[in-house]
């Protein structure tokens, strides 16, 4: 019986997790508007509400009234699941991700494998979304999506090696509290940047976002997917930014901790500090977002495979090596 | 202790039956879907006799990874001329016979494995690096696997390495009449050398050589 306690009072904390989160991904998706529009020197949405601040819920409004079109030639059943995973697989990584040193959902062992695991099945969303649609420019997004991703994990991957190198734990929150003398992006700091563009690339974000490049491919994989669902798609893709901005804040920038520990800052709550961190992160991704023009797709993939990969390779050799020679590596426990 | 049990016998009962569909379903597309729920579950599996390391691997390896592959070269098939075709009984006796053969091995080698796996003690001393129960079973993994098994652990990865090397080496033909870019080149291109303005009269053409 006890288990079943416990199961409900998770469900519980579950939800007053996903709200919050639900939310900010409407004002992100506000913010990353803005900072585009600021960037170009338009005005952006700034009509609904304060600032402009309610456009994202009238859009979800909109697309929830619109008709959901299947394609006749479409196989329905994984047409359906598609934007449903996609969007699952992006709100159930935040179950491991501590906002400060308590709140945590699950405090797991193997947290960063875990948000590794995630994030490697989100691709199924868009492979099954353009296998489904029965159609070529979805199937050709989804292949290169798939492509895309499958080779940007490798060397995210590599990357988060290093950091469990200086850290000896895969838990998230010791990751975060092996942070509290230097945060890892200083003496880390190609590993950021190679992290950061790989991000890019595995949230199918602009300069990288080849699998629904409208000039070449109309939407990609979403081209035969309108109102709710198309929705679900844009939601999950925003949630999975967010997360990794999440994981790149507790990998590099120390998460939870304040940038000094002198009074006015160290009294501020973690929860604080890990948003403050994420949001910056977000706007260097949109940012990007409006001043890099979009990559070939054979230049992405020479830059995943040719570069990232040994590049961050040779680094973990670097890493290993230093922590060996100077005796600093992390001890058991 | 009930609950426990009640949520392994659901797991159990839908990698059976996923794993059952691979076979049976036609279209290849589900059966590669219902491969993937198979691996899903038997992580979980994994997670919850407490074997996390494991479950998420299987997760990243098999899952992120491997299936995706599969899926990639599934769905260059014409899954519906696939299924529309019949089932030929010429092939029936000839798949259900190899298939057979197959089964039968790896029921004979798992059956050697488990029976095995009573007298493991007396053939191999078991060293006591891994059964610390303080230590998270990441950390009791790698101390057996990079002290007493490093040499098998290395020949394994050697073995795989290997293989990627082949296969790459296999596939790979050198094909003539492809225009590649070079990255150089393009970068180094410039207006001088690229972009020349001509003057042409009007009503006359003129002919570049190009």
């Amino acid at each position: 019986m006890t288990y079943f306690n416990i199961f409900f009072g998770e469900i519980y904390k579950i939800i007053f997790l996903l709200l919050p989160i639900l939310v900010s991904i409407a004002l992100i998706v506000w913010l990353d508007r803005r900072v585009w529009a600021f960037v170009q020197k338009r005005k952006g949405p700034n009509v609904v509400g304060p600032f402009g601040l309610l456009q994202t819920i009238a859009d979800a409004l909109k697309y929830i009234f619109k008709e959901i079109i299947v394609p006749a030639s479409a196989n329905k059943t994984i047409f359906v699941l598609a934007p449903i995973i996609t969007l699952t697989l992006a709100l159930i990584g935040w179950a491991v991700i501590p906002f400060s040193n308590e709140m945590v959902l699950a405090n797991i062992n193997v947290g960063i494998l875990y948000l590794f695991a995630i994030s490697s099945l989100s691709v199924y969303g868009i492979i099954m979304g353009g296998w489904a649609s029965n159609s070529k420019y979805p199937f050709l997004g989804a292949i290169r999506s798939a492509a895309q991703m499958v080779s940007y994990e490798v060397s995210i991957g590599i990357i988060i090696i290093n950091v469990l190198l200086c850290v000896g734990s895969l838990n998230l929150n010791k990751i975060v509290l092996a942070q509290q003398n230097v945060w890892f992006i200083f003496p880390l700091f190609p590993m950021f940047i190679v992290f950061f563009i790989s991000s890019l690339a595995e949230t199918n974000r602009p300069p990288f976002d080849l699998p629904e490049a409208e000039s070449e491919l109309v939407a990609g994989y979403q081209t035969e997917y309108s109102g709710m669902m198309y929705a679900m798609f844009w939601l999950g893709e925003y949630a999975n930014i967010l997360l990794l901005c999440a994981l790149g804040t507790v990998l590099f920038l120390g998460g939870w901790l304040s940038p000094i520990d002198i009074y006015p800052f160290s009294a501020l709550p973690g929860i604080f500090w890990m948003i403050f961190k994420i949001l910056g992160l977000f706007i260097l991704f949109s940012l990007v977002k409006a001043i890099v023009p979009r990559y070939r797709f054979d230049q992405l993939m020479r830059l995943g495979w040719k570069i990232f990969l040994p590049f961050s390779l040779i680094w973990v050799v670097l890493t290993a090596s230093f922590l060996f020679f100077l005796d600093m590596l992390p001890t058991i426990g | 202790m009930l609950a426990h049990s009640l949520f392994f016998y659901f797991f159990s009962t839908i990698a059976v039956f996923s794993a059952t569909m691979v076979i049976v379903s036609r279209n290849t597309v589900y059966s590669v879907f219902f491969l993937i729920l198979v691996f899903i579950t038997i992580s979980i599996l994994f997670i919850m006799i407490g074997a996390e390391f494991l479950g998420m691997i299987m997760l990243i390896v098999y899952v992120g990874a491997v299936s995706v592959l599969f899926l990639f070269v599934v769905m260059m098939l014409n899954i519906t001329e696939q299924i529309k075709s019949k089932f030929k009984r010429k092939n029936l006796i000839k798949n259900i016979s190899v298939g057979s053969i197959v089964g039968i091995i790896i029921f004979s080698e798992l059956l050697v494995v488990i029976g095995g796996w009573k007298y493991k003690g007396t053939f191999f001393p078991l060293s006591n690096k891994g059964t610390n129960l303080d230590l998270t079973n990441t950390h009791a993994l790698g101390n057996i696997l990079y002290t007493e098994y490093i040499h098998l652990f290395q020949i394994s990865g050697m073995i795989l390495l290997i293989a990627m090397i082949g296969a790459i080496t296999l596939t790979f033909s050198k094909r003539d009449n492809v225009k590649r870019q070079n990255y150089f080149n393009q970068i180094q291109r410039e207006k001088t050398s690229s972009v020349s303005l001509i003057e042409v009269e009007s009503g006359k053409g003129i002919k570049l050589d190009d």
